[in-house]
């Protein structure tokens, strides 16, 4: 690999150490610590919430860090906008664009700072050329002139980076660019990236994607729980290495799994299809079975809980609850024969914020605890007062409003909610996300212990230990199609993770 | 491992006492400022205190007092019926039409009701089934409602119905300055009141209001509650026509016009939230005969009805100007109160 080096001695393009960032209780970044060299590309990668899109946020200026140092050329910045980062030389592109779709090509590359010829007119003659000239040397033919609207996203992505160029942006940070490019258009972008290196630009590239990462990148940095890891010339690493890297922890100790018995099926899933979003999904869970469903954010595995719950429609497949075909589309059957779904999103799924915690945990069952059509507060607290307490729910009145509480609270109220309802199969879609240590291990003990007394459970997760910790059999998906399933035993670490980001196809 | 088992934790239900929960919240004060303009005008303005100043002020206010019950429910779900007075106005013609036309009154006045449930049919079509937000959907159907209903009608005026009907929407409740009229609405305000209050569904309406996606996560159907709540708006707003008729013996096209901004005032300021989750039915009632005691009593005291529009739109731009100021105060004592949480926990 011709890698173009700086001189040694001149300092890094941007340098970052030791920096911290939380939010509230939760912290997001414990040492972000990055280093990028003009003229190269390095590749940062790490599970979910490793931490990476906090980091970027910073570089970007749209969030504040608490501690640490950041430095541009050797000179400490600290930026409060994301204005104050774009004037430094540093261009993020995003996954997905943000353009203006009526307005041209051109026009978006210089929005809010085109060149003024005589009497203050845009000098659209010069802003024509530049943008020619820009996409020349890119080796890209897109029509400076054409309008963006139904340009590819792949096109966006160059606009962005043109845009970045003309402002001549030192340091390029893309953020997952190729989730969503074809074969040719990752290739085009690579050699856009390597023009950009050989003109002694540094890039930052974030890709779940091993093989990209290995084909395009200089150096590689892995980060873990929100902490740096390594930075390793890429030449000297595997991808077992960086697997490895990424998952690194001991993961049985953290999760006291129940021995549970497991009885009959009690959810059969059978080809379920939705065009363009999953693809033939079939599986079971059993009584007092808990089942991980993991994968990538992304990957299609919240839509498959959905579509089962009936909230979403599928086009095709089949869905057996109990023995018995459940119709699709329709929540409130569902729940009747004894589904229940802990949404993906707790604060818009899951909750009703602005209402208290006595009336989100007795929503679902607001039917159940009426009698004669009649339902009364005292009934509602009194339902309430049992599951907050099974739950060990922090808060002082029952009539608190639920958006009040911490996130790890808010998560038991919408777990009580769904208990509540007794149900017979529970999907819970990443019931530990956004919530401190110390709760999260009161959700898997009390999810190993529902196992136990025979809920059948499927567990979507983004968050590999706690897969490998709590399931008995691990299935994974990768964009839309299960690509692995694993017993409790021949789930590693690596396995997962393998199955997970790399091509099926490279799998074959 | 073993699991000791869970300490089991008793929860207060609420966080204040009764009387302050009962005493301290918008609709109370509401009722207060009801109360107190009640007894300033019995006490200052000539009159006030007659027993026919109270019943042409009920009677004046059946209408809207009818239809601000289905509008409470609607409002709370983040939705709203601006067609309601339009269909006052079908319902009106309607009756007045199969009246003339030689039919008994009583199938003549089913009819027109029928209409209007027919007409909240529509709405809740529109709404729930095309997809179309509500304030578009009913400012189409307001025009189109009173167009249809000025078409049949003309300019011309219907003002023959049978004494026996009309007495009936005239009388008092013997021995009473109260209309009789009142009796109907106090049924139909229990029935909604249990319904938003009391039972499953009404705890629905306020999950939607709030947060629609959680609500049908929770296994609420908001199509079909948004629909059932058209309809029932429908169907009162056409009960409504035909009383309207009845009281004033005169059926027109043009009856009603502008009644549902008149609705919409007194629901907003009975302390519903125009975005919906908040609110109470005894609050309503309570803004709807606020804003009509205040008016009337000012009437009385010789205020040009220019003067008591000010007065009257003023008093909803402090009513909602009240609400978000409250709001806000609400927001900023919990973040202070986050503040403080997470510094303890930092401290830790």
């Amino acid at each position: 690999m011709d890698t173009a080096r700086v001189p040694s001695g001149a300092p890094p393009a941007l340098e970052l150490s030791r920096v911290v960032k939380s939010f509230g209780p939760v912290v997001a970044l414990r040492s972000g610590t990055l280093t990028l060299e003009s003229g190269s590309i390095h590749a940062l990668i790490g599970e979910n919430g490793a931490g990476k899109s906090t980091l970027v946020k910073i570089v970007a200026g749209l969030y504040r860090r608490d501690a640490g140092e950041f430095r541009l050329a050797g000179e400490p910045v600290d930026f409060t906008s994301t204005a104050q980062s774009k004037a430094a030389g540093i261009a993020v592109i995003y996954q997905e664009p943000t353009l203006f779709p009526d307005l041209s090509v051109t026009e978006n590359i210089f929005m809010g700072r085109q060149p003024s010829g005589r009497f203050g007119r845009i000098d659209r003659k010069a802003m024509r050329a530049e943008a020619a000239e820009i996409f020349g040397r890119l080796g890209v033919t897109i029509d400076p002139d054409r309008i963006t609207e139904g340009l590819s996203i792949a096109d966006q992505q160059i606009i962005e980076i043109a845009k970045a160029i003309s402002l001549d942006a030192r340091v390029l940070i893309m953020d997952e660019p190729t989730a969503a490019l074809s074969g040719v258009e990752v290739e085009r972008l690579f050699a856009v990236a390597r023009s950009l290196r050989d003109e002694g630009r540094a890039l930052l590239f974030i890709s779940h994607r091993f093989d990209e990462v290995f084909a395009l990148c200089d150096t590689v940095t892995v980060m873990r729980d929100g902490s740096y890891v390594a930075t390793t010339p890429i030449v000297e690493t595997t991808v077992d290495e960086l697997v490895r890297q990424m998952v690194g922890r001991d993961v049985s100790e953290l999760f006291p799994k129940l021995e549970a018995e497991l009885g009959d099926d009690r959810l059969v899933v059978q080809g379920l299809t939705r065009a363009g979003v999953f693809h033939d999904i079939s599986f079971r869970v059993r009584s007092g079975e808990i089942v991980g469903l993991a994968g990538l954010v992304g990957a299609g595995r919240s839509e498959v809980a959905r579509a089962i719950f009936g909230v979403d429609q599928y086009d095709s497949g089949s869905v057996v609850l109990g023995g018995k075909p459940l119709p699709k589309g329709n929540p409130r059957v569902a729940m009747a024969r004894g589904l229940a779904l802990v949404p993906e999103d707790r604060r818009k799924q899951g909750l009703v914020l602005d209402a208290t915690v006595s009336r989100n945990v007795t929503l679902a069952i607001r039917g159940a605890l009426s009698k004669l059509g009649l339902i009364t507060s005292g009934a509602e607290n009194a339902s309430a007062q049992v599951w907050a307490s099974r739950l060990e729910v922090k808060t002082a009145f029952l009539d608190a409003e639920v958006g009040t509480l911490s996130g790890g609270n808010q998560q038991k109220v919408v777990l009580g909610k769904w208990l509540a309802t007794e149900p017979s199969v529970l999907i819970v879609d990443e019931p530990t996300r956004g919530i401190d240590v110390g709760t999260k291990a009161e959700v898997h003990r009390l999810l190993s212990q529902l196992a136990q007394e025979g809920l059948a459970i499927l567990m979507i997760s983004s968050e590999l230990p706690e897969v490998l910790g709590m399931a008995d059999r691990v299935l994974v998906m990768r964009e839309g199609r299960i690509t692995g399933e694993f017993s409790r035993e021949a789930a590693t670490p690596e396995a997962v993770m393998f199955a997970a980001t790399a091509d099926a196809g490279a799998l074959a | 491992m073993t699991t000791a088992p869970a300490p089991v934790r008793t929860y207060r239900a609420h966080a204040h006492p009764l009387w302050r929960r009962a005493l301290v919240n918008r609709e109370a004060a509401v009722i207060g400022l009801l109360l107190i303009v009640i007894a300033v005008s019995l006490a200052v303005v000539p009159n006030f205190d007659s027993p026919l100043t109270v019943t042409y002020l009920l009677r004046d206010l059946a209408p809207i007092l009818l239809i601000a019950l289905p509008m409470t429910l609607i409002i709370i779900t983040e939705e709203i019926d601006l067609s309601v007075a339009s269909i006052v106005g079908l319902s009106s013609v309607m009756t007045g039409v199969l009246t003339q036309a030689g039919w008994p009154f009583a199938a003549a006045a089913l009819t027109a009701i029928l209409v209007g449930s027919l007409a909240g049919v529509i709405n809740g079509f529109l709404v729930t089934v095309v997809g179309l937000p509500s304030l578009a959907v009913t400012i189409g159907t307001l025009a189109l409602f009173r167009g249809i209903a000025v078409g049949l009608l003309g300019t011309t005026a219907i003002t023959d119905f049978p004494e026996f009907w009309t007495d009936l929407a005239r009388d008092n409740i013997p021995g009473t300055p109260i209309p009789l009229v009142m009796i109907l609405f106090l049924v139909l305000a229990v029935g909604f009141a249990v319904l938003l209050h009391f039972t499953p569904f009404g705890r629905s309406l306020y999950a939607i209001g709030l947060n629609r996606e959680a609500a049908s996560f929770s296994g609420v159907d908001v199509g079909r509650a948004k629909f059932t709540l058209f309809v029932l708006s429908g169907t009162v707003s056409g009960l409504a026509g035909v009383y309207f008729t009845l009281v004033y013996s005169n059926a027109r096209g043009d009856n009603a016009t502008g009644m549902e901004l008149q609705v919409i005032a007194a629901v907003l300021l009975g302390g519903v939230s125009i975005f919906g989750g908040r609110g109470a039915l005894h609050g309503v009632i309570a803004g709807v005969l606020l804003i009509g005691t205040l008016s009337s009593a000012l009437r009385l005291a010789n205020v040009g009805s220019d003067i008591i529009n000010v007065i009257t739109g003023l008093l909803l731009v402090l009513s909602v100007v009240s609400a978000s100021f409250l709001g806000w105060l609400r927001t900023q004592r919990l973040a202070a109160l986050g503040r403080r949480k997470s510094t303890q926990r930092s401290v830790s």
